[in-house]
């Protein structure tokens, strides 16, 4: 993590003196981004940086569903299946997705392209069933529209 | 369109979110207006006036709010902008933030020399990424033409603003708990009293207000409170971003003048139910109100009072179309499988409720109920009421027992002769 104390130090620049807590999870998710996961040592160079209690990074990565200790596949496919993504037929649909890469939600593929989860609620119920890949949210989301997305990242992975 | 529009008053195009834009319909011209002639007072006077409410669920009077923060305490005072957008079948901020972001950012720049704030900030979930794209390039506009930082337009009033991004949990919409996330912890909700106004974000006077209550600020100031008023009802004035979803023929998000009929809403402005559907019931604000039924929805009119009168509230305006043939059982478990995978576990009756009626509810679905299992439902939903610090606990109960309320027979059926009433549909009466 230590090369990305410059744009830390950019980060701090915008809030208020002290507030150098308010940093641990902005300076997570750009872990993340970089690494895929948050490794121990990232926790020890933020501590280090920061100033922060170990727990407090330990307690933040362990409580938002965002984070994550581990690598996982390069396209993380995160389905929703709350109340009007399931009305709109999410559950065939992740009912296909691990079918077709025969893994089921919150596992990933042997070759390491896919990782499978489900979401709740993501604000798109307006275009429903919603999928996300990595950042990307797609919406109105069909068997057909996602199997011709799934050949689109095999494509790429 | 159902009724007068406020803020959706502009056609959306491919640059419409841009400051160029924002500024050729007359953006900014408020704030100037403000810094030029008005006082602190003054501004948090006319938000009072025009009887502003909360657009986030709560509908807690924002110029109320305002009033509690102490001008003379001579202490640095907070203002966020909650875009926790997370609420199930909300997704109406999320209109504004990609369409009309210098908007929001004009409207927080006035509430904060109303409210003598220095740094502003706001908070938006982890997921969301082109409100997130939106929002963070409209900053970067506003700061480069002037509007934020040392000196604004030449006045002695400086402001800065962040973009905080928060990282997947529901109880971070909760103001005290998305304070406690800007801390950089985990967004454990806090007890009140103190209130936020008095002793919030790292103890200092904090507003928080959603993106749509703030996003009301600048056409209040620039056509008084009095103009504001003439909206709406008398009781209720203004207008709300309704999010509409589910087995409806136009989903989307519609802004809805207080007052108007919720007949012509969901059958003329929404165009029905999708073909070949009826309608059983709707959620009419987020999925923790209760649930009416189409004849109780049928006389009402889109207000706070004609929807307390039914039993129920528009809350954040996320509303979902149900339509008959849909499994009511099936519905509550995703209900309580959300709520169950939420919960923060500060509070016990929480913690443990939420696990309970996950369980007794995954239980009658697998065809196991037991016959009291529908008196359990009923007193774990109210063991929670007002026994937790925030309001999630409840929530989860009022949306638990509206559903047994008014379906307690497919329960009764399911857990009788171990299947569902309806198959366990989730997706209306036509299958695919």
């Amino acid at each position: 993590m230590k090369h990305l104390i410059p744009e830390f130090e950019k980060l701090k620049s915008r809030f208020p003196a002290g507030f150098e807590s308010s940093l641990v999870l902005p300076c997570v998710r750009r872990i993340q981004e970089d690494r895929g996961y948050v490794a121990d040592e990232d926790i020890a160079g933020l501590v280090e940086y920061l100033g922060v209690p170990r727990i407090q990074i330990e307690e933040v990565l362990s409580y938002y569903t965002q984070f994550r200790r581990k690598p996982i596949g390069r396209f993380h496919l995160q389905a929703c299946r709350n109340v009007t993504c399931s009305m709109r037929s999410a559950e065939r649909l992740i009912d296909h997705l691990a079918k077709k890469l025969g893994v089921a939600p919150g596992q990933t593929t042997a070759d390491g392209v896919f990782t499978l989860s489900t979401a709740e609620c993501l604000g798109s119920c307006g275009t429903a069933p919603v999928v996300m890949v990595n950042d990307t949210y797609h919406e109105n989301m069909s068997v057909e529209k996602l199997d011709r997305l799934l050949d689109e990242l095999k494509g790429q992975g | 369109m159902p009724g007068k529009q406020l803020l959706m008053t502009f056609p959306v195009t491919a640059t419409s979110h841009t400051l160029a834009d924002y500024v050729g319909r007359g953006g900014y011209a408020t704030l100037r207006r403000v810094l030029d002639a008005m006082k602190s007072e003054d501004v948090t006077k006319e938000v009072a006036a025009s009887g502003l409410l909360g657009h986030g669920g709560a509908a807690f009077s924002a110029g109320r709010k305002w009033g509690v923060v102490n001008l003379n305490d001579h202490q640095p005072h907070y203002l966020c902008a909650n875009a926790d957008e997370g609420e199930p079948g909300t997704f109406k901020d999320r209109w504004i933030l990609e369409n009309a972001p210098h908007l929001l950012l004009e409207s927080m720049l006035i509430a904060a020399f109303a409210l003598q704030v220095r740094n502003a900030f706001v908070y938006i979930r982890g997921e969301f990424d082109l409100p997130y794209r939106r929002i963070a390039a409209a900053v970067e506009e506003a700061y480069a033409a002037g509007y934020f930082g040392e000196n604004i337009l030449g006045s002695e009033f400086s402001c800065d603003i962040v973009i905080y991004r928060g990282a997947g949990s529901y109880v971070c919409g909760e103001a005290s708990g998305l304070l406690s996330s800007l801390e950089g912890k985990r967004g454990y909700p806090r007890n009140r009293p103190p209130r936020l106004t008095v002793q919030g974000l790292y103890k200092r006077p904090t507003v928080v207000n959603n993106v749509e209550t703030l996003a009301n600020v600048t056409g209040i100031i620039a056509g008084g409170a009095e103009a504001y008023r003439k909206v709406g009802t008398a009781k209720c004035p203004g207008t709300q971003l309704v999010s509409i979803s589910g087995h409806i023929a136009r989903p989307g998000v519609y802004e809805v003048e207080y007052g108007y009929s919720m007949q012509q809403f969901l059958f003329d402005d929404c165009g029905g139910m999708l073909p070949g559907q009826k309608l059983k019931c709707i959620v009419p604000g987020g999925i923790s109100t209760k649930v009416l039924t189409a004849a109780e929805v049928a006389p009402l009119t889109f207000d706070h009072q004609s929807f307390a009168g039914a039993g129920s509230s528009i809350g954040s305006g996320g509303m979902i179309a149900i339509a008959e043939g849909t499994c009511m059982v099936r519905l509550l478990q995703v209900m309580l499988r959300f709520y169950h995978h939420e919960s923060c576990g500060q509070c016990t009756p929480c913690r443990e409720g939420m696990g309970w009626l996950h369980k007794i509810i995954d239980r009658i679905v697998a065809g196991e109920g037991r016959p009291d299992d529908i008196d359990s439902l009923y007193r774990i939903s109210r063991l929670q009421d007002g026994m937790t610090i925030c309001g999630m606990g409840d929530a989860a109960g009022y949306a638990t027992i509206g559903i047994l309320d008014k379906y307690r027979d497919e329960f009764e059926y399911w857990i009788t002769n171990k299947r569902s009433k309806l198959e366990g549909n989730l997706e209306g009466t036509v299958h695919a």
